[in-house]
């Protein structure tokens, strides 16, 4: 078990040292030219939640997808060239930090017409579940995508067909500058309107990733065995503007009190998770410095390979828009 | 007469609008958000409120719906969304209810005029669902206006006149528009839907656009200039209705059309002025009519794909010159306009 946590926290530092470092050369670099939705806080929902399935399993996400992808086994050098707007992009540099995808690794894409894959999670657990396979599909997106009836609609969907699908919300208080309050009344929570719809649901907290993982376990095997949908609501904070590399507390941007901003900055998932395996690993400190260096490597050595990566061919401009014709 | 950016005369119709008439209010995912919509509901929301300029919930099916049942008990909604693309989560209202609301139930108990501004345009990969312009798919259904204003003026005639009628109206507005200056009226008059207007004059070619297109067409003329061709600019100004008469009057002139759109050719504006020409004065045409408009691909990422997928003043010169015989060749460079969205996002 104190493995498997290790190796949770060790998700987690990855993919802040890959997005931190994404997020300097974005803003210094103006090379990826792609709308790009960071997680930096957000971490402890995608690897929570990812650890728990198997590759056989499909995750599916909304604009924020960097971290499921990373935490769900994804190709770090094909997610960066997508960025970079690369041939060698996982999408070919045809999709951008919206449209990422990995089959091998079961993360089975992202896009970002907010609600858009939560139906479709439950046709591909409701196919899994008709082939008679004890598979999931796990589909990620914000409180934001729950207000769209497509939400609505899923989960009764997915009740009524006994779906093996798990919802995961991650629920960040904001949609770009509204804050939940404007758009969601005071009272029932997006658990509650998953349950009212016949939902299995349990909020968590999601800057713990113990206690997302554990959570995610749960769900999963309940939509194995053939209970049906789940839902998780795991509360958490993005760091970071809403799209794009910087941060925009105390910039005059005004929409979300600096103070409410740091508070959740104090309540960073790694240093929690940290905190609680130094009790039994009083190195652990170090060894977080030692990956935060390693995967500095890997991170920078992505993005030099990136940038020797040619640009797609334009002469196959219209390639892909059709299966091609047999001649 | 004084100038005024794009966005600005789109708030000054907007405040003006909703000072003349209290049953105006906005609707739309963070109008009330700090940067305004592009800056176009600021000054509204500092001067009416939280009460009338409305951060909605994401929720483009049922705000739109909304909308139309705000109008049908007197009020005048003008939703807002800065994707276009979003827009198509609003259809069933909008298509199913709006567009047929006046006609459905006999024609006589009055209209939803429900007033709707998208936001569309390329820029820094905005990619194959942030990019779209759907203007060619709201003005297909009868009982809709559709309008794409190019200039300042237009924006704020246009807006005007769609705030002041009964009838629901779609705007499209290029996002790349925002920034450009131009000579705006003080009052707040409005410019009727189906006229369009004649961008500048000449005798040798039609070039046919409309928003953004209508600058590239304007570029593009003034290289040929150069090159001693002349080529009327017409900007349709709206699409439904479609000023029929300005483009023929000018095709019947010119003997040759190029029609420049931000969408798609198949089924859309520029294959219905090709029909429109078609249809009345085929005998006018002395060459082919050329279509430029977007590849058959969604909208790819990577920048040298984009900067090849979208159509500019450099296709619109290419297609005059073929049109009238001449070779492309060596030209002079083509005058810089503001358009081209400045990064990151
Ligand atoms: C249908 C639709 N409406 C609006 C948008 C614009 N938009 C993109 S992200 C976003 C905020 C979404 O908030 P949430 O779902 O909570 O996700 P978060 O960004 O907080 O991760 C909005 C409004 C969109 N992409 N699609």
């Amino acid at each position: 078990m104190t493995s498997g946590r290790t190796r949770l926290l060790r998700d987690m530092v990855r993919i802040r040292v890959v997005e931190e470092t994404l997020a300097d050369h974005y803003r210094d670099e103006q090379e990826m030219r792609t709308p790009t939705h960071f997680s930096i806080g957000q971490e402890a929902t995608a690897v929570g939640v990812c650890a728990a399935t198997d590759t056989r399993d499909w995750v599916y996400t909304a604009h924020r997808s960097h971290a499921p992808y990373l935490a769900k086994g994804g190709d770090l050098k094909a997610m960066v060239a997508e960025l970079y707007g690369k041939q060698a992009g996982c999408s070919h540099g045809r999709g951008g930090s919206i449209h990422l995808i990995d089959r091998a690794a079961g993360f089975a894409g992202s896009a970002a017409i907010l609600g858009e894959m939560i139906p479709v999670a439950v046709g591909t657990a409701w196919a899994f579940a008709r082939g008679g396979e004890a598979r999931a599909a796990v589909t990620f997106f914000g409180d934001g995508a729950t207000e769209e009836g497509v939400f609505a609609e899923s989960l009764n969907l997915a009740a009524v067909r006994r779906a093996p699908v798990l919802f995961v919300c991650e629920n960040n208080l904001y949609s770009i500058s509204s804050p939940i309050g404007a758009r969601q009344p005071a009272g029932p929570t997006i658990r509650d309107r998953a349950e009212a719809a016949g939902v299995t649901a349990v909020q968590v907290d999601g800057n713990d990733v113990f206690a997302v993982h554990e959570a995610a376990r749960t769900a999963l095997r309940h939509c194995r065995e053939g209970s049906g949908p789940y839902l998780l609501e795991l509360a958490t904070y993005r760091w970071r503007e809403h799209v794009g590399p910087g941060f925009d507390h105390g910039d005059g941007q005004g929409y979300r009190p600096a103070a409410e901003t740091e508070a959740w900055i104090a309540r960073c998932p790694i240093v929690r998770a940290a905190d609680v395996l130094r009790e039994q690993d009083p190195g652990i400190d170090r060894t977080v410095a030692e990956w935060r260096a390693l995967f500095g490597d890997e991170i920078r050595g992505a993005i030099a390979y990136a940038k020797e990566q040619p640009f797609p061919d334009v002469a196959a401009l219209l390639d892909g828009a059709y299966q091609p014709v047999p001649r | 007469m004084r100038t005024l950016t794009y966005w600005q005369a789109i708030s000054e119709a907007t405040v003006q609008c909703m000072a003349a008439d209290e049953s105006i209010f906005i609707a739309g995912e963070g109008v009330d958000d700090i940067k305004g919509t592009f800056g176009t509901t600021k000054e509204a929301f500092a001067r009416f409120g939280p009460n009338r300029v409305i951060d909605v919930p994401n929720s483009e099916n049922a705000t739109a719906g909304f909308a139309v049942g705000a109008a049908a008990g007197g009020m005048r909604p003008l939703l807002i969304h800065t994707r276009a693309d979003f827009m198509f989560l609003a259809l069933d209202p909008l298509v199913n209810l709006a567009a047929k609301w006046r006609y459905m139930y006999g024609g006589d108990k009055g209209g939803v005029p429900v007033v709707t501004r998208g936001v569309v345009g390329r820029g820094w990969g905005q990619g194959a669902t942030h990019s779209q312009s759907p203007h060619a798919t709201f003005a297909h259904y009868a009982g809709l206006h559709v309008a794409a204003p190019a200039s300042p003026a237009d924006a704020k005639g246009l807006l005007v006149q769609a705030l002041t009628g009964d009838t629901p109206v779609v705007l499209v507005e290029n996002r790349n528009l925002y920034p450009l200056t131009g000579e705006v009226p003080a009052e707040a008059s409005g410019i009727p839907f189906g006229v369009g207007r004649i961008a500048r004059r000449g005798g040798d070619v039609t070039v046919v656009a409309t928003s953004l297109m209508v600058h590239e067409a304007e570029r593009a003329a003034g290289q040929l200039a150069e090159r001693g061709i002349s080529v009327e600019v017409v900007d349709v100004r709206s699409l439904r209705p479609l000023d029929d008469r300005i483009i023929c009057e000018s095709v019947a002139k010119t003997g040759r059309l190029v029609v420049a759109d931000t969408s798609w050719a198949r089924y859309g504006f520029s294959a219905e002025v090709a029909a429109v020409v078609a249809e009345n004065i085929p005998e006018a045409l002395t060459a082919p009519v050329r279509r430029l408009a977007l590849p058959d691909s969604p909208a790819p990422v990577s920048w040298p794909l984009e900067e090849a997928f979208h159509p500019g003043a450099g296709g619109i010169v290419e297609a005059c010159l073929r049109l009238c015989g001449q070779a492309p060749g060596e030209l002079p460079a083509l005058a810089d306009v503001a358009a081209g969205f400045q990064g990151p996002y």
